[in-house]
């Protein structure tokens, strides 16, 4: 069965106070929900996403002749669908375009009621703690008062955390999948040369780029090359391209391969890799919004729940009482299985119910997006827990 | 040793309302039972993802990790009780094993097969190892990197400075306390610090 996928969009005209100190006057978020909110309103999932996804988790887009549009499919629609390990035939699946993002909920490209202008620049700078607050006031206007639970991946993993302290009463379940307590020096690094590149390209014009009626397509695009050469690991890479020239591409054999001249090129592509990062970057830079980019990679460099206390997690994590699955892959090294380990000790020194899977697969960070039947069945099974649970509570409630 | 004989032997040794680290929990049956039938909290510790599966859909805490990178992640005295029930003969570092043991845990339970149970030393006396239910594999194919009796185990614990509270063997389901280096394929240690 086809999940056809309904975009919706809801409207706040309430001031959001950000930890900043600044405010968003009135802003809309964009969302999808997929399966049935039951009478009891317990089976209420939330989908936090991470640095370029949005709010259309699963299913596809159809037009109005019914049509399913091309290339319209979620992105954990491997994950999340009827009959899937997050099965909408029993949860009530919710996701959320967080603020400042470029897929439809208020951002740096839409128009600031202050100035009337492009946002821009200008767009305050949002944490994970407040896309978790803006989320909660969908859910209040939802009706939902507690989630059944809460998932996410990598900065979608931050904010399922986050939920569990801001709001720990309000989740029962946190599942967080190759994620982090905060950033180490490397990874803000590598979001810092991300940033670099955009903000340096002439056609950013200090984030009012609109006004100019162009896009700092070169500085996206190289941000992009080093966002996904982190996101894969050393051995997926050399399985997949190794030294292999493009030229050489079709010829088929290693040893044919090995014969084909080089160009003895700086400038062009040479290698195989280049060219997939430079198609990537491309890609990327078609869609993605630049003032977005350096949000989004921002939030995850403040995100710190222990910094307010002293840098002791274990304090931090000691207000949440949801249950915890966590989840690390052993060749992910942007957000390692030892980051993981530390949320996953902190939980420990609070006596919290927690679960940890070490998946041992080769696809580095990306592991979380892709199938993998060992992530994927425990993630089921916690999920089906979840629903005897649920239904232990209905009948305790008879 | 998943029978609910060896469970409820290994389980009286628990004390009521626990908290429990089962080091090498397998599918988790143990554990299970001793929240079930113990009112314990716990955690189980298990390298194996199939295993580790098994706990998630019993609904039991598990914590994937290779014990033979120690038990770093533990405080000292975190838990009322360490159980490591047929787990120290896998074990590359039994020894540290048996200490992390009892440092971790106010007390520690190590179960584990006594290889001078008398038909294993009919077998070597007939110049073979042991096949049995309770050895059933190969010499050349067991997962056992260890064999030890229960003898031997005393004298490890004594050498570390470990308090033996009981100790006793499992055998036909029944507990044996009469000989049991001789008449025991299990061996059981309820130790402390």
């Amino acid at each position: 069965m086809t999940l056809i996928a309904q975009p919706l969009s809801m409207h706040f005209a309430k001031p959001l106070l950000l930890q900043s100190g600044k405010t968003i006057r009135a802003y809309s978020l964009s969302y999808e929900t997929y399966g049935k909110l039951n009478a009891e309103k317990s089976n209420a999932v939330l989908v936090c996403h991470a640095l370029n996804a949005s709010h259309h988790v699963a299913g596809v887009y159809a037009n109005e002749s019914g049509a399913i549009e091309d290339k319209s499919t979620g992105w954990w629609d491997n994950m999340i669908g009827p009959g899937k390990t997050l099965d909408t035939n029993h949860f009530f699946v919710i996701g959320v375009n967080n603020l400042g993002s470029c897929f439809g909920s208020t951002g740096p490209m839409h128009i600031n009621p202050d100035s009337e202008k492009e946002y821009g620049p200008d767009f305050p700078v949002v944490t994970v703690e407040d896309w978790v607050n803006s989320q909660a006031l969908l859910l209040d206007q939802l009706g939902i008062s507690q989630l059944a639970a809460v998932i996410g991946g990598s900065l979608g993993g931050m904010q399922a955390l986050s939920w569990t302290l801001q709001y720990p009463n309000r989740v029962r379940h946190a599942l967080i999948i190759a994620s982090a307590p905060n950033l180490t020096a490397e990874n803000i690094a590598f979001n810092e040369v991300a940033r670099r590149a955009i903000v340096t390209d002439p056609e950013f014009h200090a984030g009012r780029f609109y006004d100019h009626g162009v896009v700092p397509k070169r500085g996206l695009r190289i941000a992009r090359m080093i966002g996904h050469i982190t996101y894969l690991s050393d051995d997926v890479m050399n399985a997949k391209f190794g030294r292999q020239l493009k030229n050489a591409l079709g010829l088929g054999d290693d040893k044919k391969t090995l014969r084909a001249e080089y160009q003895y090129t700086t400038q062009e592509v040479e290698f195989q890799i280049e060219s997939y990062l430079r198609y990537q970057g491309d890609k990327f830079a078609e869609y993605f919004d630049a003032n977005t980019y350096l949000l989004i990679t921002r939030a995850l460099d403040y995100f710190d729940p222990a910094r307010k206390f002293a840098g002791d997690l274990k304090q931090a994590l000691s207000h949440a009482v949801a249950k915890f699955l966590l989840v690390s892959f052993t060749t992910d090294w942007r957000f390692a299985p030892n980051r993981s380990r530390e949320i996953v000790k902190a939980l420990l020194d609070n006596h919290r119910d927690v679960s940890y899977a070490e998946i041992d697969a080769p696809h580095g960070h990306d592991a979380f997006l892709l199938d993998d039947t060992r992530y994927l069945g425990i993630v089921h099974s916690y999920f089906d827990k979840i629903l005897l649970e649920n239904k232990n509570l209905e009948t305790g409630n008879e | 040793m998943s029978d609910l004989a060896t469970m409820q032997a290994i389980a009286q040794l628990v004390p009521i309302g626990s908290r429990v680290l089962d080091l090498g929990c397998g599918d988790g049956a143990l554990l299970a039972y001793l929240q079930e039938n113990r009112k314990c909290m716990g955690y189980g510790i298990e390298i194996d993802d199939t295993n580790v599966h098994a706990c998630v859909k019993r609904g039991v805490n598990v914590i994937q990790l290779n014990l033979d990178e120690g038990l770093a992640l533990f405080d000292d005295a975190s838990f009322d009780v360490v159980l490591q029930i047929d787990t120290l003969q896998h074990l590359r570092n039994a020894e540290v094993m048996l200490r992390e043991t009892v440092r971790v845990g106010r007390l520690g339970v190590v179960a584990f097969p006594n290889f001078a149970h008398w038909p294993n030393r009919l077998s070597v006396m007939q110049g073979r190892m042991p096949v049995t239910k309770r050895l059933p594999y190969q010499w050349y194919d067991t997962p056992n990197i260890r064999v030890g009796t229960h003898a031997d185990l005393n004298i490890l614990a004594l050498k570390n400075g470990l308090k033996v509270l009981d100790s006793f063997g499992i055998q036909d389901k029944r507990i044996v306390r009469t000989f049991p280096n001789m008449l025991a394929g299990t061996s059981v240690f309820l130790l402390s610090r």
